[in-house]
């Protein structure tokens, strides 16, 4: 994702989420953001079978 | 100095009437005193409340009560944990408006039923979320072997104060490391059991899917003793197990000759500093250890764990950085705003490959009881320091201190650390079991204790 194009996602979530993002914040988010992005690409990159559950199993 | 007494030692002279619970804590409150103001590891001393118990505790033994494994053994808890009459301030300075805790932490009321004195509450990182002892509100926990040098974190008050001998044993948090960190950073023995293992009634979360509660100590018996009274099932803590305590304190000295042990592989070979390869190749050399096990995917593990940690810990204080963002740290609120704009399928796939994880180093643990790796890729940095090279690549400290801590609480396996008492700093080694096997590690650490191949070192800079 671009600068501009991940400020716009940032911009948006932060509409959507009802958070306030001061100017002097954005870099430091925008930074953040990419590292977690990052690692959650690496995530998203590794195939599991459809029929994978995820840690935390609900018991009724 | 005169090294002041262990848990053990404190417990068997009060047992015994050779020393009181009082004198104990009075020995502990004088300790703090003289060098708290160095080492600023404590936030709340709970002086007049620790003096009525450790009466108590006394009037108990000359009642004829049988005394606690702990009678009159003081110790402090990160200041996560509830204490009653104290706000829980986790670090942070918008918990400081929350009214006092009602009642002691599940954990806490353990220790205490065993004869422990509570003396205090602890500095942390701001809502756990660190790696460096740092704090924007209290100042930094400063380490008792060179006080210009990061504890580690984020229990870094816990290792501080037992590294600097002010209390014999101390509690913390561990999510992806900050157990091991901080003991690793100050040279002490720091437990972080199974997932699941002691209850976090009554503490203030961060990552609840990879929350873990334990002790610090400076021996292995003192850890043990501690870990022991803390178990079993708590049902305020959704995620504590149902299983009974399983007593580890009698089974130490159990030989461990015929355990199969292995250095972890790969991604835990890597990134280190020499003092951790260093450290780990003593470990490896005093139990005989050649063989190396590869542990697939850590590094994506790690990510995973990153993901889950992000997202999670945004949403437990999302409110907060709707009405309060300006009163957080503010390194703490960016990481968090970023965390709640992960997508939300990503946080779903993170723990679906969880589980694959787990199941692979399950695999792994069908042959092989205990696996070594570095606890932490150096020796404490310089507080404030912001970068170090590593393999000729400048690196950011804060987010490669826990690099190999994060993979394995990332499937709850209970580790404990060691550390190895290199000059002119200490530095931990990771000693991991399978799922409830916490005495697999804690006999292997009491070994290497008794041979002499790690010790927590006398603090060297007090």
């Amino acid at each position: 994702m671009s600068t501009g194009s991940i400020d716009d996602y940032i911009t948006a979530v932060a509409k959507a989420l009802n958070l306030t993002i001061e100017d002097a914040w954005r870099p430091a988010v925008r930074s953040n953001l990419e590292v977690s992005l990052r690692m959650a690409r690496l995530v998203d990159e590794f195939k599991l079978p459809d029929e994978s559950e995820p840690a935390s199993v609900f018991s009724a | 100095m005169t090294t002041p007494l262990s848990a053990a030692e404190i417990a068997k002279a009060v047992a015994s009437r050779k020393l009181s619970a009082l004198e104990a804590t009075e020995t502990a409150l004088a300790r703090i005193a003289q060098h708290n103001g160095l080492l600023n590891c404590f936030t709340d001393v709970t002086a007049d409340r620790a003096r009525a118990r450790a009466r108590q505790v006394d009037a108990d033994l000359a009642a004829g009560k049988s005394p606690g494994p702990l009678a009159g053994v003081p110790f402090a808890v990160k200041n996560l944990f509830d204490v009653k009459g104290i706000s829980t301030r986790a670090g942070s300075k918008i918990n400081r408006d929350l009214p006092p805790a009602l009642r002691d932490a599940t954990l806490i009321e353990r220790m205490e039923a065993a004869g422990a004195v509570l003396v205090g509450a602890l500095n942390m990182g701001e809502y756990a979320y660190d790696f460096t002892g740092e704090n924007v509100n209290d100042g930094p926990a400063r380490n008792p072997h060179d006080p210009t040098r990061m504890t580690g974190g984020s229990s870094g008050g816990s290792g501080s104060a037992v590294g600097g001998a002010l209390v014999p044993l101390a509690l913390g948090s561990d999510t992806n490391g900050s157990i091991r960190v901080p003991a690793s950073f100050c040279g002490v023995f720091g437990l972080k059991p199974t997932y699941g293992r002691l209850s976090r009634a009554r503490s203030f979360p961060f990552v609840p899917s990879l929350d873990h509660l334990g002790p610090f100590a400076r021996s292995v018996r003192d850890l043990t003793l501690a870990y022991d009274v803390m178990q079993g099932p708590d049902p305020a803590d959704a995620a504590c197990t149902t299983r009974s305590p399983e007593i580890v304190t009698p089974l130490l000295a159990e030989n461990i000759g015929g355990l199969r042990i292995a250095l972890a592989g790969g991604w835990f070979a890597q990134n280190l500093f020499p003092e951790a390869v260093e450290a780990v190749a003593h470990v490896a050399k005093a139990l005989g250890v050649k063989r190396t096990v590869e542990i697939p995917e850590a590094a994506r593990a790690r990510a995973a764990a990153y993901v889950i940690t992000t997202t999670e810990g945004a949403s437990l204080h999302l409110d907060r950085l709707r009405k309060r963002p300006n009163d957080f740290d503010p390194a703490v609120r960016d990481r968090l705003i970023a965390g709640a704009m992960v997508p939300a399928p990503m946080v779903d796939r993170a723990q679906k490959f969880r589980r694959w994880y787990r199941a692979k180093l399950l695999e792994i643990f069908k042959t092989v009881d205990l696996l070594i790796a570095p606890a932490t890729p150096c020796v404490a940095p310089k507080i404030g320091q912001v970068n170090f090279t590593l393999e000729g690549v400048e690196l950011p400290v804060r987010a490669h201190i826990g690099i190999h801590t994060q993979p394995i609480s990332f499937v709850g396996l209970p580790v404990v650390a060691v550390p190895v008492p290199l000059e002119p700093m200490p530095v931990g080694v990771q000693l991991i079991a399978a799922p409830w096997r916490e005495d697999i590690a804690l006999r292997v650490a009491y070994a290497l204790e008794r041979m002499g191949a790690v010790a927590s070192p006398p603090p060297r800079g007090i």
